[in-house]
């Protein structure tokens, strides 16, 4: 095809880039496979309690861990929780989570960011020190405030990590708009009397979202890892909903077993945490590999 | 310089500003009522609440309460610690040379190894260590705080028992408790203190506490200064002053001590900021997973117990320390590098 339009070549060639990497090749399958996962998630582990899927089922209270046998593939945990069903909706929990923050963050930050670059001045000025208050507390340490505030549960977590989390997209948002504000397009747009909304929207956002984009990609492991953390610490949903970082709770008092056999409930830790590190490990890889090959500096070598 | 650092003081107190109001908004989520709770101990104090909202002016607008608020913090008075039963102010003095400690201990590590292991990346572009390192960073950022140091701790104290969690072991600390006469605490750093009162065997053992969470920071917190070291190398070792010194006859290690990598470590200065930040977050886990009574600790512990006061204080702290470190790396920056004028 002789005849292709710039941006169809551009796109086909930025799938080439990102396609020849190994390691966004083994981020993709990874994601295809907790993607699938999800899915499937009714048919590989079919609920007990149909009004609440996210429920664990539990056959008694005994808080000995199992090992894994043919009713329970991969052992029960402390409150006999099955360890296969919560990894198998635990996928779900996990995707709500880091979709739900990020577009919410990118919803708020993008915003924000394009009239902060946009406009400049003291809108700008305001804008960039508000965010500049958000920037001096630790992610972790905020996020987990705003928890404490707003009480308890899965859904607040997601709130709180979002409320943190849109604070990078604004500089980076603005940042890619301060390059393009100032060219000729977009003044062309303003001397034919175009709305700013609209130069905004068609013109401007179009061209400057992708670094956004790139950094959104690598941060989802991010948000993924902070709402494990908060589970954990039991600031989460309620005993038993399916969350990795939950089951890993519910492990923390059999990470040693008896004298004889120190590691007799591997399985208990291994199965949420493997979950949690390939999860994060299939969005950091292909953040990684956007990145590079968006990379003005690396595209055309 | 000076009207610059003046400047950078002054946006300082701003961001401090901005900081504290955003932990006054979060304060007063809560309703009234909730907050008069903290008063109340028994059931029958209940009816009292409404006076208790009169009292305190829990009703009042926003900017009052806060300026009340902003008066007491700026006196010094952050509020009362359930989870250490004494003042917040008087309780950090307890938390924060366990943090410090873990911090000053970790930091070298950090940095040596994340120079070192950036350094040889970069030099060797493409190499097996290249691709080792790239793997690594990449599962340092992937790995969560607290589950790899569950990890470390379910092999190295479940099954070979060499380093177990706490800060000391049941008889040092007994030790102390029994002769507080023979240990005074000068900085409250079990390590140092244990070498200033001449007591090997106590600074031994807190050293033996800490090698797992120093540990698990190294390789969390690492990854981010070795990328930033690896690819300011690659560029400074494609520019023209090493290929003219390579020219020269100038030895490769030469080149890669004196020229290159004093050059790749300016932008490495720039993150500085970065690594305070996830140091912090980083030994919220760490000593929460190693049961080391520190800040982190007692952030988290009061997250769980809904301590309000107690994440405030640590906020704002946490606030300051990180500004603080951002204008230091600003004006060091500008006096390892003379061509970044300050203005």
């Amino acid at each position: 095809m002789a005849t292709q339009h710039p941006a169809l070549k551009e796109f086909k060639y930025t799938l080439h880039r990102i396609f020849k990497n190994p390691t966004a090749i083994l981020g993709f399958t990874l994601l295809l496979f907790f993607i699938t996962v999800a899915v499937m998630a009714p048919y590989l582990a079919p609920p007990k309690y149909e009004h609440n899927p996210y429920k664990v089922p539990h056959t008694g209270f005994s808080s000995i861990p199992q090992p894994p046998s043919a009713e329970h593939p991969f052992g029960t945990t402390s409150g006999q929780y099955d360890i296969y069903y919560a990894a198998v909706w635990g996928t779900r929990t996990s995707f709500k989570i880091g979709l739900f923050v990020v577009s919410i963050a990118l919803l708020i930050g993008v915003t924000l960011g394009t009239i902060a670059g946009y406009y400049g001045g003291l809108v700008d000025e305001a804008i960039m020190r508000c965010v500049d208050a958000f920037y001096a507390i630790p992610f972790l340490v905020l996020a987990m405030t705003i928890v404490v505030a707003f009480g308890r549960g899965l859904d607040v977590i997601m709130i709180a990590i979002a409320s943190v989390a849109w604070r990078n997209y604004v500089r980076v948002m603005r940042a890619s708009i301060l390059t393009i504000r100032d060219l000729d397009y977009v003044n062309a747009a303003k001397l034919m009397g175009v709305s700013d909304f609209r130069i905004m929207i068609r013109h401007i956002l179009p061209n400057s979202i992708f670094p956004v984009m790139v950094v959104a990609s690598m941060e989802i492991g991010a948000y993924v890892l902070i709402a494990a953390f908060l589970a954990f610490l039991g600031l989460g949903a309620p005993r038993g909903y399916a969350d990795w970082g939950q089951m890993i709770a519910l492990a923390r008092n059999y990470i040693v077993g008896p004298p004889d056999d120190p590691f007799l409930y591997w399985y208990t830790i291994a199965i949420p945490g493997g979950c949690i590190v390939l999860f994060v490990l299939a969005w950091n890889l292909i953040g990684d590999a956007l990145r590079d090959a968006f990379d003005p500096k690396l595209r055309r070598e | 310089m000076r009207t610059y650092i003046l400047r950078r003081l002054f946006f300082l107190t701003f961001v401090l500003l901005g900081v504290s109001v955003i932990m006054f908004s979060l304060l007063m989520t809560f309703s009234p009522e909730r907050r008069a709770m903290v008063y109340v101990t028994t059931p029958q104090q209940a009816k009292d609440i409404p006076s208790l909202i009169k009292r305190y002016g829990f009703d009042q607008p926003f900017y009052k309460q806060y300026g009340r608020w902003a008066k007491e913090v700026a006196s010094g008075n952050f509020g009362y610690s359930l989870v250490a039963s004494r003042p917040v102010s008087e309780a950090f003095w307890i938390y924060f040379p366990v943090s410090l400690e873990l911090a000053l201990y970790a930091a070298p590590c950090i940095i040596i190894f994340g120079i070192w292991m950036g350094t040889r990346a970069g030099r060797h572009r493409n190499s097996g260590f290249d691709h080792f390192s790239r793997v690594f960073s990449i599962i340092g950022w992937s790995l969560p705080t607290f589950l790899f140091a569950l990890v470390l701790l379910m092999v190295f104290y479940g099954y070979t028992n060499w380093f177990p969690p706490g800060i000391l072991s049941d008889e040092s600390s007994l030790y102390i408790i029994e002769h507080p006469e023979k240990f005074v605490r000068y900085t409250g750093l079990y390590s140092i203190d244990g070498i200033l009162n001449g007591n090997l065997s106590i600074a031994l053992d807190s050293l033996r506490h800490l090698v797992l969470p120093v540990i698990t920071l190294t390789v969390v917190v690492c990854a981010i200064l070795m990328r930033v070291m690896r690819s300011g190398m690659i560029e400074e070792m494609s520019k023209d002053y090493v290929t003219t010194a390579r020219a020269k006859g100038v030895d490769e290690n030469t080149i890669l001590i004196k020229h290159a990598r004093r050059n790749a470590l300016i932008p490495v200065i720039t993150v500085a900021g970065t690594l305070v930040a996830l140091l912090m977050e980083g030994s919220v886990a760490v000593e929460i997973i190693f049961n080391r009574q520190g800040i982190g600790w007692w952030l988290a512990t009061s997250a769980i117990q809904l301590d309000m006061p107690v994440l405030m204080a640590i906020c704002l702290f946490m606030g300051v320390v990180f500004v603080s470190v951002n204008l230091i790396v600003d004006i060091l920056y500008a006096v390892i590098d003379p061509r970044i004028r300050l203005d």
